[in-house]
């Protein structure tokens, strides 16, 4: 038994050093812009840069509309699956796992041969760009926004509930509104998260599509411009990423099941 | 008698609210699922097939098998080859480190703490990934990265001299690494909750020693999921663009790095030949992922509850 514990240990300790120890440089890093002392100071240049805001402000409104957008499609469409359709249920899966098959980089090559011309032209307007963008999440975080709203409704009693919303003369939409999303609250929450992770600091399609105005192409530029700011920004993002996994921990809590795999590289 | 029975057809009938409204047409029935094919059909389908018809057209639009042709010339096989490789490289390092890793955690028997803590982490880590990743990765085994001025001065080993470089296929697999194992441990932890008390005991009674048991039950009872799993991050790193290219600023021979360059101006002078660049990738990641399926029916066999 005490063999077995040595080796559990070992492995752990080895993965905590590869996690920790990145980090721990970075960290180290981004405090020596001064020679000879430890300063602050490359974080306070990243929040004293009103384009560190600006595309910030910018990738949280595309994840916001791509989170709204999403749950939008994904939930109606698994609903009304598990009630009137279910042989569709295989295609509709499938479907949303594709983008695991499709790298990011060759559907945005896709999209954009697709919609930048005739008779779309969505590239020719600051709002086409912004509309393609959230498209090009939605079809990015479509596999685990899928399954975590599938998992969560496979939770409920979909048709039970709809029964007796319906006895009790509820529409299709109250239904929806106020009887399948509010039972979902778990799944939907943790999707919205998960996306947020996954589109903030995005960096393939977005600098394709939009370029400097969105987070993941800024934090680039500053990598190639400013040496100690490219770790502060490094720092403040996984912060974030952290931050925002904390929040999904902290919903999953009585939950086994785990569905964290996104798919940006 | 038939007072009752007919009571209980009744309910019967009106037990499913749904069965007992008119039926409904075939129209109001695919109503629900309608904005789900538009929109997939509009931002998947479309640029797929755009992509795909585009590679077999000649830049008069032609019917040509000529650029799927060109993909065998000795600079793309060689990018190919490039990600193929660090895509395997990683995926087996990543999938080992991983896999012994959730071993520690589940069957290892450490305390819950860790095993929270290591869920957590891999959570983030695996979602951590990109360009600040490639700018953590400068900071620890970039010439003045902490590591590389840790193993020169307490050590005395200048890594740099013997060979290592971060922007080379080493150091790109260290980097993809990161991501690579938090993944694994996401993705193979519940296989190996799903181990069987009693396949252990069986084994016991029948005189298996620890070595047997792992190498005759525990094993080909795993194979599958940790296969599986590996394929999974297989596809992971052969995606990826945004790491590779704020790391090596484009200059290491990805796939993903020539699709990116072709993206942004014909730098194979030839259109056709970048759209069967893009389509060839995701022929590679069709293949994988037959593979990931086939597996993940064989060891669901086993994991059944």
């Amino acid at each position: 038994m005490k063999r077995t514990s040595f080796w559990s240990w070992f492995w752990v300790a080895i993965g905590s050093l590869y996690f920790f120890l990145p980090l721990l440089s970075t960290f180290d890093f981004s405090l020596r812009a001064k020679k000879g002392v430890l300063t602050f100071i490359a974080y306070e240049n990243v929040f004293k840069d009103p384009q560190f805001w600006s595309t910030i402000r910018f990738s949280l409104v595309i994840a916001l509309f791509t989170v709204i957008f999403s749950i939008l499609l994904v939930v109606p469409t698994v609903y009304w699956i598990r009630l009137r359709l279910p042989q569709l249920r295989m295609l509709v899966e499938f479907i949303s796992m594709l983008s695991y098959v499709i790298p990011a980089i060759v559907l945005v090559f896709g999209l954009i041969r697709v919609f930048s011309g005739a008779p779309f032209h969505l590239t020719n307007s600051y709002f086409g760009t912004y509309v393609l963008l959230v498209a090009a999440y939605v079809v990015l975080t479509l596999p685990f926004v899928f399954r975590a709203i599938d998992t969560g409704m496979s939770a409920i009693d979909v048709r039970a509930l709809t029964e007796a919303a319906q006895s009790l003369g509820a529409g299709r939409g109250t239904i929806l509104f106020r009887v399948i999303f509010p039972n979902l609250r778990v799944a939907i929450l943790s999707s919205v998260f998960l996306t947020l992770a996954t589109v903030i600091g995005e960096y393939t399609m977005a600098s394709f599509i939009v370029g400097i105005k969105a987070f993941g192409p800024y934090m680039s530029l500053i990598g190639q411009n400013k040496t100690y700011e490219s770790s502060s920004i490094t720092i403040i993002s996984f912060t974030m990423t952290w931050a925002l996994m904390m929040v999904i921990q902290v919903f999953n809590r009585d939950k086994t099941k785990r569905s964290s795999l996104s798919g940006v590289r | 008698m038939s007072n009752k029975n007919q009571l209980t057809t009744n309910t019967k009938m009106k037990r499913d609210a749904l069965e007992v409204r008119p039926k409904n047409s075939f129209l109001s029935n695919w109503i629900g699922v309608t904005p789900f094919f538009i929109f997939t059909l509009f931002f998947i389908v479309l640029p797929s097939v755009s992509l795909v018809t585009r590679a077999f057209q000649d830049n008069a639009g032609n019917f040509t098998l000529r650029n799927f042709l060109d993909l065998f010339s000795p600079a793309i096989l060689s990018s190919y080859w490039v990600s193929i490789r660090i895509s395997f490289a990683t995926a087996l390092a990543g999938g080992l480190l991983g896999f012994l890793m959730a071993y520690a955690i589940t069957v290892g028997k450490l305390p819950d703490g860790v095993r929270s803590g290591i869920l957590t982490f891999s959570g983030v880590a695996s979602n951590f990934a990109g360009v600040p990743l490639a700018f953590a990765f400068v900071a620890t085994m970039g010439r003045t990265g902490m590591v590389t001025v840790l193993l020169k001065n307490v050590f005395h080993i200048n890594i740099y001299n013997m060979g290592f470089n971060l922007y080379s296929f080493l150091g790109l697999s260290l980097t993809y690494t990161f991501f690579q194992f938090p993944l694994m441990i996401l993705v193979i932890t519940p296989a190996l909750d799903g181990l069987k008390k009693e396949w252990k005991e069986a084994a016991e009674n029948l005189g298996a020693s620890q070595g047997m048991y792992l190498r005759k039950v525990l094993l080909p009872i795993l194979m599958p999921s940790i296969l599986g799993g590996m394929i999974l991050l297989f596809g992971n790193s052969f995606g990826a663009y945004a790491t590779a290219y704020s790391l090596t600023g484009g200059f290491i021979n990805l796939i993903t790095i020539m699709v990116g360059s072709q993206i942004k101006g014909d730098v194979l002078y030839n259109p056709g030949l970048g759209y069967a660049l893009a389509v060839g990738m995701v022929i590679v990641m069709l293949i994988m992922m037959i593979f990931y399926y086939l597996l993940r029916r064989r060891s669901e066999r086993w994991l059944r509850k």
